[in-house]
């Protein structure tokens, strides 16, 4: 009984709480108990608010107005760049160990007035820079499906959790991927939606140009919930878009005819994993002859992502992270003879070796003579992208092909070779460059079993395109449900 | 490219990182290959290409030059490591200096703020 609801999808449980079958209480201990038995291997979450969790749970077992929400009694995870007040929020990094915010993030108010239950929050790797979750402070997190290879990051903890069957339904943030490549490693669907959809008000910042918050689920009907949850303007952060949010979850069936599908060659060639290939492929003919039309689409420019992405990204992570310098909240290193001193070893002490090169990547194209080089150019060809994807939208309703280049990698596979990492985010840091929503859905599994992702990338604010689509891939495909990991 | 390890020093200064000669070291390398990728970019044409500032055309966001709530001093206050008397204590800015040698100076006449 107790594992049954656990495996629930957040519409299902829902559903279930309005209609009387079980009660918001049961879900909750469901999830708590499947948390407790199982992520002493899995390693998801660096907290759990059982106590909170179940409280939330009987305000909403007592009231009828709760229990009609759409997200009613819905455990949900939070990656732990996620503000929540006076809940310890540490971005998976030592300087933020000690760091209790003094607010909620917009999208944590949202998912609560929607009725969710927040249970915990997900491990990550540090500032979210990273695509294996190994360079989490904290530990590292094991992918449901072999314990021995990554969940991907940076929203590893929140992907393996739904993965896993904790959660139904978890956040992540993506500034390069970092939401798309671990639903896809860990056979969840994930969505980054359009630069600007949903609220950054207390979000931990990485690149402020790239970072969006969106969902991670195991079915693409509550990924579409999900969304239409969390977005919409927010005077807290001038760069949401002020367009009205359908609701995304309540028109998602679709015929393939309806849709043109812009298909680039290059994402099916050198560098990707034959079966990830074959998969793609496979799926692409299914989806064709079901009456699709397919197009290869030109993006000249899209070989040059991911050098640009690590100069964008990185300049703006230096600028963000200048704020972590000991004074204002987080950690201070014992060591403070003097002012300048304090702040260089607070930062030497509190960051992580990967967010420290990249800052100093980031200080490096920022600084006098580079700046053109590099920041100023990066800018211009990622200018050149977004005019790559404005033409191939004109033709196609859709951009298709793999998430990530390969399957899960093992644990240390590629954790001493930040390039050969940086190469797991080549699908996927274009949509971030350009703003465009993503989404990604399992679409078949390599010779191991374990899951391959289809990336779908949309027009700016088109996530009903890509969720409609992702629903179609779905119904030929089905979800992959919870892991079987044994017990509850 | 290469990467001198005094570039690597003087990054990590504006950084505001102290890294041990190891590092450095370690870090010159990565940075060196890193920046070998990245010098792709300088095949793309990119006269007449402006650069982008942002990805979704959105006109500036301003709102009515009213107070709203926000933090009490306590609460902005709380995380800090260390504070005192309303304000954020950090080491002292400016060297300290042998008593002897300091000229006596009259304190400051406290200037009364008027009241709103």
């Amino acid at each position: 009984m107790a594992h049954h609801l656990a495996a629930l999808s957040c519409t299902e449980t829902a559903h279930g709480i309005a209609a009387g079958d079980w009660t918001a209480t049961e879900v909750v201990d469901a999830t708590l108990s499947r948390i407790e038995a199982h992520d002493a291997a899995i390693g998801a979450f660096l907290a759990t608010y059982g106590d909170a969790a179940r409280r939330r749970a009987q305000q909403i077992d007592a009231d009828p107005g709760l229990r009609a929400l759409p997200l009613a009694g819905v455990p949900i995870a939070l990656k732990d760049n996620l503000c929540v007040t006076g809940q310890r929020t540490t971005a998976g990094s030592r300087i933020l160990e000690s760091f209790l915010p003094p607010y909620s993030a917009t999208v944590v108010q949202r998912l609560r007035a929607a009725g969710a239950v927040i249970v915990g929050k997900t491990n990550m790797d540090e500032f979210a820079m990273g695509s294996s979750n190994e360079n989490s402070a904290y530990h590292s997190t094991a992918n449901p499906w072999d314990t021995s290879r990554v969940p991907g990051g940076s929203s590893g903890g929140s992907a393996a959790a739904v993965a896993a069957g904790m959660v139904a339904g978890a956040l992540g943030s993506d500034t390069g991927g970092s939401i798309r490549q671990p639903a896809a490693l860990c056979g969840t669907v994930g969505l980054k939606p359009t630069y600007g959809r949903v609220s950054r008000y207390g979000l931990v910042a990485f690149a402020s140009s790239l970072d969006q918050i969106g969902p991670i689920t195991r079915t693409v009907q509550d990924a579409a919930l999900m969304l239409s949850v969390i977005a919409g303007d927010d005077k807290n952060d001038s760069t949401t878009v002020p367009t009205a949010v359908p609701a995304f979850h309540q028109d998602l069936e679709a015929e393939a005819a309806d849709f043109t599908i812009g298909v680039p060659e290059a994402w099916l060639g050198e560098g990707v994993d034959g079966e990830v290939v074959n998969a793609v492929a496979d799926l692409l003919e299914d989806l064709e002859d079901a009456g699709a039309t397919l197009k290869p689409v030109e993006l000249p420019h899209e070989k040059y992502a991911v050098p640009t992405y690590y100069v964008v990204a990185t300049a703006e992570a230096s600028s963000n992270l200048a704020r972590y310098d000991g004074v204002r909240y987080g950690f201070r290193s014992e060591r403070q003879d003097d002012l300048a001193g304090m702040y260089a070893n607070t930062r030497s002490e509190g960051f992580g070796d990967e967010v420290k090169r990249r800052i100093l990547l980031g200080t490096f194209v920022l600084s006098a003579g580079y700046y053109d080089a590099y920041y100023g150019r990066a800018q211009c060809v990622r200018t050149l992208l977004c005019n790559d994807f404005a033409r191939a939208f004109a033709d196609v309703d859709v951009v298709v092909g793999p998430t990530a280049p390969s399957t899960a990698f093992a644990i240390g596979e590629k954790a001493d070779d930040p390039l050969a990492m940086y190469l797991s985010d080549v699908f996927t840091v274009t949509a971030n460059l350009a703003g465009l929503p993503g989404i990604s859905v399992p679409c078949g599994a390599d010779a191991q079993g374990l899951p391959i992702g289809l990336q779908i990338l949309g027009p700016a604010l088109g996530e009903d395109k890509i969720l409609r689509l992702a629903r179609l891939v779905e119904r030929l495909r089905g979800p992959w449900g919870p892991a079987p990991l044994g017990g509850p | 490219m290469s990467v001198d390890p005094t570039v690597v020093r003087h990054v990590a200064e504006l950084a505001k990182l102290t890294l041990e000669r190891d590092e450095q070291a370690a870090l010159a390398e990565q940075l060196a290959r890193i920046l070998e990728f990245v010098a792709q970019l300088d095949e793309v044409d990119v006269t007449d290409v402006l650069p982008t500032k942002h990805v979704i055309e959105q006109t500036n966001v301003t709102r009515a030059d009213e107070p709203r709530p926000c933090l009490s001093q306590d609460e902005a206050l709380e995380g800090a490591p260390r504070a005192d008397a309303g304000h954020f204590v950090v080491p002292a800015v400016v060297p300290a200096v042998a008593p002897a040698v300091v000229p006596a100076v009259a304190p400051l006449p406290i200037r009364k703020i008027p009241p709103d």
